[in-house]
């Protein structure tokens, strides 16, 4: 929507929705101006689902245009571009990218109705009381900024959220069971010649590394400081380890895309890769066994968020809030944790799922009945449980979180050279 | 020299096209020149003079394989696509007596190129995989026990799918260009006695110069400039140097993606400038 061309009663009428947004908890915005605006979202195609468009549109009336990109295209738009978008929709090692940028703006918590609920993995770092943080870009680290107009991360729970956290999950090694016979329970496996010419790791620099961390790790042959944030000595170490093996032939392939990883998979090219849960689901889909198996040494995990554009102000900027907290307050949510994602307030997601979805998907429990995606595709049967087991089991055992180094130009040199040896 | 309205009128019909080689083709290079001295962080580029991204390009041995790799797949490449296309444009031209039917047949060439690169390249996957079509027949006809593993995800596959995609850009010109040969001189030849293959040696293959010549330019730069065939067909385990230049604009790195852009340019327009010496294709245009 145009910015230009507001009439006098229009302004007036921002200014009172304004005054009404900041003395009242809940914004209200005059719901005849509010179908004229739109709101640009962008991100990756994890959460960028038409579904919500429609929804947001039928339940706050105002439009939701949404683009998908992959994480690299994500991460120049919101960094060169910042009026292409009102909303960044990114995950939270893109973030400490982009903030430096100045092309965000923080987020008053005091306006975000279920602030209170969300977990605590976004606010202390902490999914219980007695947890560790993980190492990475961990999103309570990158969540906070000391005020409005804050450029560098607080360590604590300040009242200004640089991300509005939405979805989270735990990556691990997708396997097929049918072809490898026999259980897997470490990272070391990726690289154990038995599975000669039939591995695979995805081409994503910053996430492949992290998946190279874990196995190098799990070897015993590298003890990391921290795997989010390596030395060039820890970069070299772990980039020869790969090369030796890629050189040996253990792979089969690298993937860059989704589909790319769910076909090497369904095809049999592949029996031991690095994996996105929807592509296991996806394989799964197909009739073809594949788990995602949960490891000893713990998970990768990812999260993104939502983020406002700086140059989102006025009504626009009341719209965004109110697009938050209905974000938050579940539809979306349940929506996403049918998918096996999980929501940043699980318990207002409950409302929206069945008790036998709840057990299956958060709980771990086994499903009481046939469990179906949000499109009506069926993804397991009564009797089956999550690979994993509940959230806590999960989100609990992270070890890594997907991070950008310091170090990265470096490790992206290295990666160049990895895929070129 | 005297102003005319000639040399007025001459200017004026050189111009649009003097602006837009200016505005579309100069200024982006001399624009790509100047970012590739510059220097970047995560999120911003410093626009401050460096030799850093030469410097670490010459200096790294990554840079010497990945463009052996490239001339590699060039040469080869353009040496699959030019045996054939060269015989089915001789096919053409000399074998086939009606025009209708040359047209026809040429047509017939083309279809495949209406669909996407993408798909037709991708469509070799699941043919050349483990369990692909190609293995399975292989091993039914009992002529090999293990399913050929080099078949996809390896040179063969990368080399297989850029002769696929690019043969007809060598059939085009070389048909065009023995259209033009006089049929007189073929009857000359024989009446003097020549054999076929003698025909082929010293009348054809010299006359056909230039249409092989702007084929093979054609293929070295397409193949040279490509990224995206590399990464599919090989699975990613290979790179050229479209793939190093892509990989640098996905991580932001544009000066240094510059930098490897004008190496690249520079290899490719000295490679075309050693090919013309040796045959003036100008007489072809």
């Amino acid at each position: 929507m145009s910015k230009a061309g507001y009439t006098r009663r229009s302004i007036l009428k921002t200014g009172a929705a304004a005054l009404g947004a900041s003395a009242l908890p809940a914004p209200m915005i005059w719901a005849q101006e509010i179908k004229n605006i739109t709101l640009r979202q962008f991100g990756t195609g994890v959460s960028n689902l038409n579904d919500v468009a429609t929804k947001v549109k039928e339940d706050l009336g105002f439009t939701l245009e949404m683009t998908a990109l992959d994480s690299d295209a994500v991460t120049q738009r919101a960094a060169t571009q910042p009026d292409s978008f009102d909303i960044a929709d990114i995950e939270y090692w893109i973030c400490k990218k982009v903030w430096p940028t100045g092309n965000l703006q923080a987020m008053d918590t005091s306006k975000i109705k279920n602030y209170d609920k969300i977990v605590g993995i976004f606010k202390s770092g902490k999914l219980t009381p007695e947890s560790v943080i993980a190492q990475g870009t961990a999103p309570s680290t990158v969540g906070f900024v000391d005020g409005p107009g804050g450029t560098t991360f607080a360590d604590h729970e300040t009242g200004w959220m640089t991300l509005i956290p939405t979805i989270y999950n735990a990556d691990t090694l997708g396997i097929r069971p049918d072809l490898i016979g026999r259980p897997i329970e470490s990272w070391t496996e990726l690289l154990n010649p038995e599975f000669k010419g039939k591995a695979s790791i995805l081409d994503i620099s910053s996430i492949g590394i992290m998946d190279m961390a874990m196995v190098c790790e799990a070897m015993g042959e590298i003890q990391y400081g921290d795997k989010g944030n390596m030395t060039r000595e820890e970069i070299d170490k772990t980039m020869a380890i790969f090369t030796e093996a890629k050189k040996a032939g253990q792979f089969r392939a690298f993937w860059k895309t989704f589909d790319e990883s769910v076909n090497l998979m369904a095809s049999g090219e592949v029996v031991i890769q690095s994996m996105w849960s929807p592509a296991i689901t996806a394989v799964k889909s197909r009739g073809i066994p594949c788990v995602y198996q949960p490891l000893k040494e713990g998970y990768r995990s990812w999260g993104g968020g939502l983020g406002l554009s700086k140059s989102l102000s006025g009504m626009e900027l009341d719209a965004a809030y109110d697009y938050i907290n209905w974000y938050l307050s579940g539809w979306v949510g349940g929506y996403l944790m049918r998918q096996g994602y999980y929501s940043a307030v699980p318990e207002t997601s409950k409302e929206f799922m069945t008790d036998n979805e709840w057990g299956y998907w958060f709980e771990g429990k086994p499903a009481t009945d046939v469990i179906t995606s949000p499109t009506g595709d069926k993804l397991a049967e009564a009797g089956e449980t999550r690979d994993g087991g509940s959230f806590y089991d999960r989100m609990g055992h992270v070890a890594c979180w997907n991070a950008v180094m310091d170090e990265n130009q470096y490790m992206v040199r290295k990666w160049n050279e990895f895929i070129a040896s | 020299m005297k102003v005319t309205r000639e040399t007025v009128t001459g200017w004026l019909q050189a111009a649009p096209l003097t602006v837009v080689l200016l505005g579309f083709l100069v200024a982006p290079i001399i624009t790509i020149v100047i970012v590739s001295f510059w220097q970047a962080t995560e999120f911003s580029i410093i626009p401050a003079f460096s030799l850093e991204n030469y410097e670490f390009l010459f200096g790294s041995p990554v840079t010497y394989k990945v463009f052996a790799a490239t001339f590699k797949y060039a040469f080869l490449t353009w040496a699959m696509t030019l045996a054939i296309g060269f015989t089915v444009a001789y096919y053409l031209a000399f074998h086939i007596r009606s025009q209708t039917m040359q047209i026809a047949l040429f047509l017939l060439c083309t279809i495949p190129f209406w669909t996407s690169n993408i798909i037709r390249m991708i469509s070799w996957i699941p043919f050349l995989g483990r369990n692909g079509i190609a293995n399975q027949t292989l091993i039914s006809w009992g002529v090999i026990d293990q399913p050929l593993e080099w078949l996809l995800y390896s040179d063969f596959s990368v080399i297989l799918a850029f002769v696929h995609l690019y043969t007809l850009f060598m059939v085009v010109p070389i048909f065009n260009t023995m259209m033009r040969i006089d049929r007189n001189l073929l009857e000359a030849a024989r009446d003097n006695g020549a054999s076929g293959f003698q025909t082929l040696v010293h009348v054809i293959i010299p006359l056909t110069k230039p249409g092989i010549m702007i084929g093979t330019i054609f293929v070295l730069t397409l193949v040279m400039g490509d990224f995206i065939t590399v990464r599919f067909m090989s699975g990613s385990q290979r790179a050229n140097v479209g793939r190093l230049i892509s990989n640098d604009i996905a991580l932001l790195q544009y000066p240094s993606a510059a930098a490897t852009a004008v190496v690249l340019l520079c290899t490719v327009l000295i490679v075309i400038g050693i090919l013309l010496r040796f045959v003036n294709i100008r007489k072809e245009l």
